[in-house]
């Protein structure tokens, strides 16, 4: 269970080191990276901050990830998440976050 | 290091849930009242709300009263509960729905406007942004201060009141002392106490935050505080791996508890928190594992429905579904039971406070996970209570000077800080300690490794081996002050183990499978405890009190 960071990406904001709950990612110079890998909790808090989805959640192998990675992007109401699969393809989830859970 | 001092009317301690609420109320209902929120990451995400909720499960539905939430609990937790405590948290939680709604979570309505509602108690919300929302509503206020990455380590206690707390920025390295007319200790529960269900490099994906590591708890043993009821573990039942929720499964879908042989077996062990836990080891033990949430067959639409509702709470469960190419209508739901967690939100474990949520230190009120007696509080529980504690504390301030912290008090937590910087003598690392942590408490405390079994003997060993970790913690080291803050987590679960463990050990019956199962004692016993288990440190040792259940309608109030 971690994050991997595109550091060509990466514009040093700080916004995803600030966020994390676990204060886990650091800067690096101008750069974030993830200083606690296995202290990571999972909550994607990161990846929703980051502004050039340089930040991406994976599974780890042990609790069965089989190495796609996920970001989302937001556009006004609308929280897209984007599983880039191992195999090259890619789901696409959109929520509206004014509408509710149904269950 | 840096020393401050700060100076304010009210401290809270911890920015999640409890701690945001009781800031909002104390904005509200006294404005010119100073506030500092202590916060050891950001209260945008932190506490237990980081990736968000999908139900609000404390809600008085219609039809309903407070006081059936409260036999509910009581029912749950087989009679150890305080009822006056969930009576006033219970009689609050509607109000402290429809204030988060205004501040703006999304909550399900029907074509007539009213709330629709999931079984007897609870809402459907999209809850992805509920901390961010209710951070916003802190950030907002002006005499509220908010001190994001500040770890706070200790009370400042003289002759049982409260003076205030200690701690130092993580990023910052300043060591803090704030001086306050009254706090509220709002820190959440505690985690990674035991070895955890995957105990590698995805250790961390645990069902409670695993930045919850019981420095409430921790500070209020150490300051003479009374805690009740620790022996009241708390362990969910998840899906397994990536330890999502279950409860949208079965109370969304209505998805039931099947065995390897696809048999339902939920009905035969029962159906409260406890029981369903049970239920699964027991399963397991007698082999007809591994046990899964029978979702094979829901519609297409539930299949989309739940998919979104993962992302909106645990992401984990939906990228699984994903990644292995069916979703849940076509593959029933592993499920497993986490390791135990001591967490007064879900289970009664916590200071024993009055219906004020009044500890007993003078001036120090409890909200959220860390109070204890009142169960089932989930995210509006919470939010109650920190109402609660908020309104007490603005009552107890007016007539209240600001106790003085000394510059010799001060000096000696400064050094006993800083120490840890320059002590170089430890083999070990704080990482090492704390899985030799967890292995002890897995091995000899009722951890996954026991099926959450123990006995006495076991016990024994397991308070022995946890004081000799206490020795080792006290030498070890740190180069920057996350590291430091590594350390002094470490510690507070240490000496929440300790408690623990006491706890345990006094409780010589099984009310509770799972969370408290002795097996030297494997029958519940209601002649001798149907009863509170309480303790606290005098003297340096922890001495263990039990008091008579508050009964129907009493109202207890602290007499010292």
């Amino acid at each position: 269970m971690s994050i991997a960071i595109d550091r060509n990406k990466c514009v040093g904001c700080g916004k995803c080191s600030e966020v994390c709950p676990g204060s886990l990612i650091k800067l690096d110079g101008k750069k974030a990276y993830i200083k606690y890998p296995k202290d990571c909790w999972g909550c994607t808090s990161c990846i929703k901050e980051c502004p050039v989805n340089a930040v991406k959640f994976f599974l780890g192998a042990d609790i069965g990830g089989m190495g796609s990675l996920v970001h989302t992007e937001s556009k006004g109401d609308i929280l897209n998440w984007v599983i880039e699969h191992y195999d090259g393809r890619v789901t696409e989830i959109q929520i509206n976050s004014k509408e509710s859970n149904k269950y | 290091m840096k020393s401050e001092k700060l100076i304010t009317d009210i401290l809270i301690i911890g920015g999640g849930t409890a701690g945001c609420y009781a800031g909002l109320t104390i904005a509200k209902n006294s404005p010119g009242t100073k506030v500092i929120i202590c916060e050891k990451a950001n209260i945008k995400r932190s506490g237990c709300l980081a990736s968000g909720v999908n139900a609000l499960n404390a809600y008085i539905t219609e039809g309903h009263t407070p006081q059936d939430y409260v036999d509910y609990a009581r029912k749950d937790a087989d009679e150890i509960v305080r009822g006056d405590l969930l009576l006033t948290m219970s009689e609050r939680l509607n109000s402290v729905t429809e204030r988060l709604e205004k501040l703006g979570l999304v909550i399900l309505k029907d074509e007539n406007g009213k709330y629709v509602t999931r079984g007897n108690r609870n809402l459907k919300i999209n809850g992805e942004n509920i901390k961010p929302i209710l951070a916003k509503a802190v950030e907002n206020l002006p005499n509220v201060r908010i001190m994001n990455h500040v770890n706070i380590t200790d009370f400042s206690v003289e002759d049982n009141r409260i003076k205030g707390a200690y701690g130092f920025g993580t990023e910052s390295g300043i060591f803090y002392t704030i001086q306050a007319k009254a706090v509220i200790i709002a820190t959440g529960g505690a985690s990674g106490l035991y070895k955890p269900n995957n105990a590698g490099f995805s250790r961390h994906k645990m069902w409670y935050s695993p930045f919850n590591t019981g420095a409430g708890y921790a500070m209020g043993i150490r300051a003479g505080a009374e805690m009740t009821t620790l022996e009241m573990r708390f362990i969910a039942l998840r899906c397994k791996d990536t330890i999502s929720p279950t409860g949208t499964l079965a109370q969304g879908v209505g998805a039931k508890q099947i065995n390897s042989l696809g048999e339902v077996y939920e009905n035969k062990y029962g159906l409260t928190t406890s029981q369903r836990v049970h239920g699964t080891v027991t399963e397991n033990i007698e082999g007809r594992g591994p046990c899964y949430l029978r979702t094979e067959g829901i519609t297409p639409e539930q299949d989309e429905s739940l998919l979104k509702a993962y992302l909106n709470m645990s992401p984990s469960q939906t990228i699984k579904w994903i990644e292995s190419g069916k979703n849940p209508s076509q593959q029933n739901v592993e499920i497993e039971g986490t390791e135990p967690y001591i967490v007064g939100g879900h289970t009664a474990s916590g200071y024993w406070v009055d219906t004020k949520r009044a500890t007993t230190i003078n001036g120090l009120f409890a909200s959220g996970d860390v109070a204890g007696g009142c169960p089932q509080k989930y995210v509006t529980g919470a939010l109650a209570e920190g109402e609660i504690s908020a309104l007490s504390a603005i009552d107890y301030i007016k007539s209240e000077k600001t106790p003085d912290i000394s510059n010799a008090e001060i000096s000696e937590h400064l050094s006993e800080t800083e120490k840890y910087f320059s002590d170089t003598s430890s083999l070990f690392t704080c990482e090492q300690l704390e899985e030799a942590m967890q292995t002890v408490m897995d091995s000899y405390a009722g951890g996954i490794k026991t099926n959450y079994r123990f006995n006495e003997k076991q016990l024994d060993l397991a308070d022995e081996k946890i004081s000799k970790l206490e020795k080792l913690a006290g030498n070890l080291h740190a180069d920057d002050c996350h590291e430091l803050m590594f350390i002094y987590e470490l510690k507070e679960r240490l000496t929440v183990c300790h408690s623990l463990i006491a706890h345990l050990k006094a409780r010589k019956e099984t009310r509770w499978h799972s969370f408290a199962e002795n097996l030297d004692y494997p029958e519940k016993d209601n002649i001798n405890f149907r009863c509170y288990i309480n303790s606290r440190l005098e003297n340096g040792s922890l001495k263990i009190i039990k008091r008579e259940l508050v009964k129907e309608n009493q109202i207890y109030e602290h007499s010292n």
